[in-house]
């Protein structure tokens, strides 16, 4: 082989052994660390995506506290908060995760990271720890704006709220990753973006099932928007269990399109 | 760790691969030894991605077999993964990662890794580390791939067409590397449809063309094909041929393929080259720009295919 023009005559610019094989698998600990802050920095820098996780849910917040445009009873506070903590939810874990995905595949990271040493289970989990770590950001930024309206949770739901909050990420984490992971990514943009527009008004969030129009009463409560916002609403304002038909409906949203997202969604 | 010592890096047998009723490799053999270079040269669709991604375990084959670092790369299992660095065909990258991060996230997915910072730098990636992966010109998104396939230290690489889209300066830096792992006794195996490349960089040289085989060897055997050298030069244009191939030994030809330019197939010896200048001193001219050339990878791909290179 003849020798390539160095850039200093002499100095090679790989030094003998600096490619000496010794490869091993890097902690499990580490690769989701890394892969989940990557992402999660990657979310926060993106305009779109702070747009829709953030600015969004924080306008509807201010804006469905001081102006009359729904029908809400007084502290209209208490009740717009948990509306709000679900359209957070879902705009993180769905919308957001379903288009981040899209364009991921397309850009080809997902066959990247397939190729190194991070198993697959963990490329999953690498993204909804990202998720995670978005919703928690998301939760402490509009909780504080909240409290500064002059919001009063019932203590007691707390804990519950969390829980759903949990089981909501769950539901709309697999939703988006099957979303994301099955159809092309302007594709995916827009099924995202018209099924978070559909929820948000008549998905029983923004709107409480209740106040909605006959025959969506009823099936407002089997989605899983329906369920997390009504979760929440009992357990912030009234400071009780959400129905179990709340908890239930959002498992089986999870487990219905982790299965399938499982057997569908080719991570290459 | 398992390191078979005497044992092919990659060993391919009688390899099939089908989409449907097309075959897209057709019965292929394949071997590569840690520490060398294999070379897979094709035109585009002749069946190199689909090979290097049925080695990688990415795709099931439908007959033959694949040893890679001595077991079955089927299903990508983790652990044959950690062993191996690979560049996909056009990098893949998060379409706003900064090249740094990128980096990094690969590199935390090793144990040992190489440095990220030093990489970045000996690849020319310092200035460009903060701009998002999108904005990259074509060339640095490429340097970046290669420095994700080998930020691991792996035993075995594979680069599926690594210098596409490089400028001169790219390009040559990527065979300095690719030659820095071949010293350090790192496999390669390469896909590539330039010439230069794989008779630059490869101990191995294979051919192929619609999924099979059509030549195997090194650079040299696979050029230096006996006597099929020749000789070219330019001088005043219709001189008379008829005398030059009185000069020449028998078995020699002749030739003024474009006017002025002048071709002579046969071995090539001093003789000739005396034979030829006393032709052209006897009727007033001066053979100029005269070049001997063996043939090169690029005539013996046209010779066994018919088909042109790109």
């Amino acid at each position: 082989m003849t020798a390539a023009p160095r850039p200093e005559a002499g100095v090679p610019r790989f030094a003998r052994g600096t490619f000496t094989p010794d490869p091993a698998p890097g902690s499990l600990l580490r690769m989701l660390a890394t892969q989940s802050a990557t992402e999660l920095r990657l979310a926060l820098r993106q305009g779109e995506q702070v747009l829709l996780t953030l600015l969004i849910p924080l306008l509807l917040l201010v804006g469905l506290t001081l102006l009359q445009v729904v029908p809400l009873p007084e502290p209209r506070i208490n009740s717009v908060v948990p509306a709000v903590l679900a359209l957070a939810v879902m705009s993180t874990a769905f919308t957001g995760q379903a288009i981040a995905l899209g364009f991921d595949r397309r850009y080809g990271v997902i066959a990247r990271l397939a190729a190194t040493a991070l198993p697959r289970w963990l490329l999953v989990a690498g993204r909804l720890a990202a998720v995670l770590g978005q919703v928690v950001i998301q939760t402490v930024l509009l909780g504080a704006v909240a409290v500064a309206l002059g919001w009063r949770p019932a203590l007691g739901g707390l804990g519950w709220a969390l829980l759903l909050v949990l089981l909501g990420c769950a539901a709309f984490g697999t939703l988006g990753i099957l979303l994301g992971g099955s159809l092309r990514a302007e594709l995916v943009l827009a099924v995202a973006n018209v099924l978070w527009f559909v929820l948000l008004l008549g998905g029983g969030i923004v709107v409480p099932a209740a106040q909605l129009p006959g025959p969506l009463v009823d099936v407002v409560g089997f989605l899983p928007s329906g369920a997390l916002a009504e979760g929440l609403r009992a357990a912030l304002v009234d400071g009780v269990a959400p129905a179990g038909q709340s908890v239930l409906v959002l498992i089986g949203w999870a487990l219905v399109a982790g299965l399938v997202a499982s057997r569908t969604v080719r991570l290459r | 760790m398992s390191f078979a010592p005497g044992r092919p890096a990659v060993q391919v047998r009688d390899l099939v691969k089908r989409y449907g009723r097309v075959t897209a490799v057709d019965g292929l053999d394949l071997r590569l030894d840690h520490g060398q270079v294999l070379a897979l040269l094709g035109p585009n669709g002749a069946g190199k991605t689909t090979t290097v991604q049925l080695c990688q375990g990415l795709l099931k084959a439908d007959g033959g077999s694949i040893e890679v670092l001595g077991a079955d790369p089927t299903g990508a299992p983790d652990a044959l993964r950690a062993r191996i660095g690979v560049m996909p065909q056009g990098g893949g990258a998060y379409p706003g990662v900064r090249a740094g991060e990128m980096l990094r996230l690969v590199a935390a997915c090793s144990a040992r890794p190489l440095d990220p910072a030093w990489l970045l730098d000996v690849l020319g990636l310092d200035a460009c580390a903060r701009l998002p992966f999108k904005r990259l010109s074509g060339g640095q998104q490429q340097r970046l791939a290669l420095a994700c396939a080998v930020v691991g230290r792996p035993e075995l690489v594979f680069l599926d067409e690594p210098t596409a889209g490089l400028d001169p300066q790219g390009r040559r830096l990527v065979w300095e590397l690719i030659g820095a792992l071949r010293r350090d006794g790192v496999a390669v195996l390469l896909t590539t449809h330039q010439m230069a490349e794989a008779e630059e960089l490869a101990d191995d040289v294979v051919i192929i063309d619609h999924g099979r085989v059509v030549a195997h060897g090194s650079p040299v055997a696979l050029t230096a094909n006996g006597n099929d050298a020749e000789l070219r030069f330019r001088a005043r244009p219709g001189m008379n041929l008829r005398l030059l191939s009185d000069e020449l030994p028998a078995g020699y030809h002749a030739a003024e393929p474009a006017a002025g330019r002048y071709l002579v197939q046969g071995p090539i010896d001093p003789a000739v080259l005396s034979a030829v200048t006393t032709w052209c001193a006897g009727q007033g001219a001066l053979a100029d720009d005269v070049q001997v050339s063996r043939r090169s990878l690029e005539d013996v791909f046209l010779e066994l295919t018919g088909r042109e290179l790109r």
